[in-house]
């Protein structure tokens, strides 16, 4: 019984290659790495389509880390160049057009699939004990990712992409005390100059990336320390076989890993749909004032960062004061750390839990969406604006009264063993 | 089905797909590799470059850059295609055989017309440019010296067809680019006259 | 064009499904009311037009703007056209087809003669959008408070005279105050022919929409590419993603 859920992978072949492989195990421990991470590693033979975006996460991560060195070969960190030269990448050097439209899709698909990640995480409870680590290395790895999003986004010199960083690099003004002197800092100029571009490009292709990589490795190993978690939000490492592997669970390979690759590649269908067919995206995944080069004089009409920022520019704008406007955009960000400790349910899925939790979380997804439409819209309208402060108290109210309303839950049993139909 | 079937199918599956992946790789892969070679710009600026011989005086010789590479077009007289021809310096190749230059290129005179030599002034030994030095028997090269391209660097010496003479490091005879003639006032190099036709 | 139409039909359902996230707000924000406005209508495979726009772009536009990111050989490779013929009929101040489409005025000039530096078009088609364009080019008309003695519905106080004036006649525009909610604002209502053109009405839109097309190509060339690739891209992905799928099931029987 348990052979079939183990990995294949049992013919201990004698020949070269097996040699091969023990002289390396001898020096280094690949098997064994292999056997721990891959083989041998179990997660719930329950996972639903929530349990994709991880994976596609990397996939996109590892696309972003490939296209960029390619990008950087021909891109130049410069003022006077820097748009010219995006321009060459995209007529002049053979393939370059594909490869930035890989770049620039592949910016906002990681977003597209980290906030499903993020959500799933949500509904499932993948953020409580024991995985509170899991989850706080998974939000870094979310804020190295705005960083690295937002700086990357300075480097076409395109209208937008100068009075984005205008607009996102005065927020730190804000700050007491510091807040100007820290701006002039982060900027090496009295204003968004030369030397911005050039320290956000080494920033972007350099510093950034390798802290991702490495938090990317602490969030997998974080993982396989506690175990994948499931949509019944259930440990299955309390229920094992006599052979010792859990009873729900199936090996990552070949199981997992023939189920990610279909996912892989459905999501490719819908990566080249956008990527060959409409890689503006209507002007959301880069934006049309961006096709004009930065010109320090004159503001676009209308200035709105890229989707995936809107929610919290949405919130950001919501209050008439710069100091807690900028303030309650980094509490919406701060709350997310600290989700493990708001939620005092016991159950972790979202399956087998009370109303109040269904309610809120479905309100907070509502307005999550809400306020990244209203971070899009012009702030003349006082009606959006009206509606961004609903929305943002409702996003607050998630989390400040999260341990109110989560510790009178009336949950459901949670069954001893995952739901799960098999193939017949 | 049966046990057996089900492995067969199971094996032509994994097949098929690792295949179809591999190869979705490989496509995947092609235009990065492409990616490396000569941008439009690049080309462009590698474009042939056009050179007015119409107030070249005999005996004279200018330089032109093409692809990065200094090209020299000297105007021969006829009393130095005389010393050509009468050459006594032994040559490396003589024939041209190791050498390379187009097929038009691979005479006696290294030329289309003998009347010009176009060449690209980069030593065949290590890549410096040698300096022309067209008068007979200088001091310094010895009475069997007729004229042509001596190199600082390490003391090649190559002929008025830039051949390269006997006892000098460099290998072979000096590169001849592609070029054609426009009527009697232009040479374009980096064209043939096939690509032009 | 099959390739052509499913990028069309995929374009407006990717774009739904983004206004679907977003409720497409940007995209009105740009007329305020705009009855004058017209679908440019271009199509960027329609080779013909575009050399067409190639012709008006380097005899009406060039004079005052680049288009420094778009090399001459380029045109005549996309174009259907021999270098010859893009020599012949495109290139005036440029030496060898592999040059750009620069200009020689220089921008400093061209601030002293507008008050402004005529932009380089290269990009301006993914910038302002054809559509904008396509409206811009149409809706000059006669207002003798303007230095050069036009204005313009798409841009008021636009910098740029209206080149093509002996194209399309002169108009001009007729204004009517209205009451909207208890503003009073100044409403568009109608063109009147001053004085006739070279070209009849649906001939200037004609010119216009070969010239919009052309801008649109130069500054996206690779768009009819892309989109064909696309279709390969996908076709080959539908059938990876079969045997992966058929594969997934055979792996996952033996999962009870």
């Amino acid at each position: 019984m348990s052979a079939a859920r183990t990995g294949a992978v049992t013919t201990a072949g004698t020949g070269r290659m097996a040699r091969f492989i023990d002289w390396v195990d001898e020096r280094f421990p690949l098997t064994a790495m292999m056997k721990e991470h891959v083989t041998e590693y179990y997660a719930a033979k329950n996972f639903n389509i929530w349990y994709v975006f991880g994976v596609l996460a990397l996939v996109v991560l590892i696309l972003q880390l490939v296209t960029g060195i390619f990008l950087t070969m021909n891109y130049k960190p410069s003022a006077e160049d820097a748009f010219a030269s995006v321009e060459y990448i995209m007529r002049e050097v053979e393939w370059g057009w594909l490869i930035r439209y890989m770049h620039s899709t592949g910016a906002s698909m990681f977003f597209v699939v980290v906030y499903l990640h993020m959500f799933r995480g949500l509904m499932y409870g993948s953020y409580k004990a024991p995985r509170e680590l899991l989850w706080i290395v998974g939000m870094l790895i979310y804020l190295a990712l705005m960083a690295e999003a937002f700086m990357g986004y300075l480097l076409p010199w395109g209208q937008m992409s100068y009075w984005g960083a205008q607009v996102i690099v005065s927020l730190f003004g804000a700050i007491p005390v510091v807040g100007d002197g820290l701006v002039e800092w982060i900027r090496g100029d009295y204003f968004i100059s030369d030397i911005t571009l050039n320290r956000f490009f080494a920033l972007h292709v350099v510093a950034v990336p390798l802290a991702l990589l490495l938090l990317v490795v602490v969030h997998i190993l974080a993982l396989h320390t506690t175990g994948s978690l499931n949509p019944d939000g259930i440990e299955i490492k309390e229920k094992k076989g006599p052979d010792g592997i859990p009873l729900d669970g199936v090996a990552f390979h070949p199981y997992h890993t023939s189920k990610d690759l279909v996912a892989i590649i459905a999501f490719a269908i819908v990566f080249s749909a956008v990527l060959f067919f409409a890689p503006e995206m209507g002007g959301y995944f880069l934006e049309h004032a961006n096709f004009e080069p930065a010109n320090l004089l004159k503001t676009p009409d209308h200035i709105a960062p890229v989707w995936y920022f809107t929610p919290f520019y949405a919130i950001l704008r919501a209050v008439p004061s710069k100091g807690w406007g900028a303030f309650l955009m980094l509490a919406s960000i701060v709350l997310l750390f600290l989700l493990p400790w708001l939620d005092r349910c016991k159950v972790k899925s979202i399956r087998y839990r009370g109303w109040q939790f269904k309610v809120a979380l479905l309100a907070f997804a509502v307005s999550f969406v809400a306020l990244g439409f209203l971070g899009l819209q012009p702030a003349t309208e006082k009606v959006y604006v009206y509606a961004a402060r609903f929305f943002t108290l409702v996003y607050f109210a998630f989390f400040l009264l999260m341990p109110l309303y989560t510790s009178r839950e009336r949950t459901r049993p949670v069954p001893e063993r995952v739901v799960y139909h098999g193939h017949e | 089905m049966s046990e057996e079937a089900s492995v067969s199918r199971r094996h032509f599956l994994t097949v098929a797909t690792s295949v179809t992946g591999v190869v979705g790789l490989a496509l995947t892969a092609a235009p990065f590799i492409a990616s490396f070679r000569p941008s439009t710009r690049a080309r462009a600026l590698g474009a042939p470059v056009t050179v007015d011989i119409s107030r070249l005086d005999e005996g004279a010789m200018v330089r032109v850059v093409w692809r990065g590479q200094p090209v020299w077009v000297l105007h021969r007289s006829k009393e130095m295609l005389e010393r050509l021809a009468d050459e006594k310096s032994a040559l490396k190749d003589k024939d041209s055989a190791e050498s390379i230059q187009p097929e038009y290129a691979r005479n006696a005179t290294r030329a289309l017309r003998p009347e010009f030599l176009v060449v690209i002034g980069n030593c065949t030994h290590l890549g410096c440019a040698p300096l022309e030095r067209f008068e007979v028997a200088p001091a310094d090269l010895g009475p069997d010296w007729v004229g042509g391209f001596f190199c600082p660097c390490h003391g090649s010496k190559f002929d008025l067809a830039a051949r390269v003479m006997d006892g000098s490091p460099a290998p072979t005879n000096l590169v001849i680019p592609p070029y054609r003639f426009v009527g009697e006032e232009l040479i374009i190099v980096g064209e043939d006259a096939g690509a032009a036709a | 064009m099959v390739s052509h139409l499913l990028s069309k039909f995929l374009h407006s359902g990717l774009v739904t499904l983004a206004g679907a996230l977003a409720l497409a707000g940007p995209a009105l924000a740009a007329g305020g009311g705009g009855s004058f406005q017209q679908p440019a209508n271009n199509d960027v495979s329609n080779v013909a037009s575009l050399q067409r726009g190639a012709r008006n772009f380097v005899n009406y536009c060039q004079g005052c703007h680049s288009a420094k990111y778009v090399r001459y050989n380029q045109l005549a490779r996309d174009l259907g056209m021999t270098e010859e013929q893009v020599i012949g009929n495109l290139m005036f101040g440029a030496a060898k087809p592999t040059e750009t489409m620069d200009i020689a005025m220089r921008p400093a000039d061209g601030l002293r003669w507008f008050g402004i530096a005529p932009p380089d078009l290269s990009l301006i088609a993914r910038s302002k959008g054809a559509n904008y364009l396509y409206n811009y080019l149409r809706t000059f008309y006669v207002d003798p408070k303007r230095p050069a003695g036009v204005n313009n519905l798409m841009l008021p106080n636009s910098a740029m005279p209206h080149v093509l004036w002996d194209l399309q006649g002169l108009q001009t525009a007729v204004f009517e105050e209205e009451e909207h909610n208890g503003v009073r604002q100044v409403v568009f209502r109608k063109f009147e022919q001053v004085s006739p053109g070279k070209l009849s009405p649906g001939e200037y839109d004609e010119f216009v929409r070969d010239t919009v097309n052309f801008l649109d190509y130069i500054a996206e060339p690779m768009k009819l590419k892309r989109q064909s690739l696309g279709i390969l891209v996908i076709a080959f992905l539908l059938v990876f993603g079969i045997f992966a799928y058929l594969l997934k099931q055979e792996i996952w029987k033996d999962v009870k």
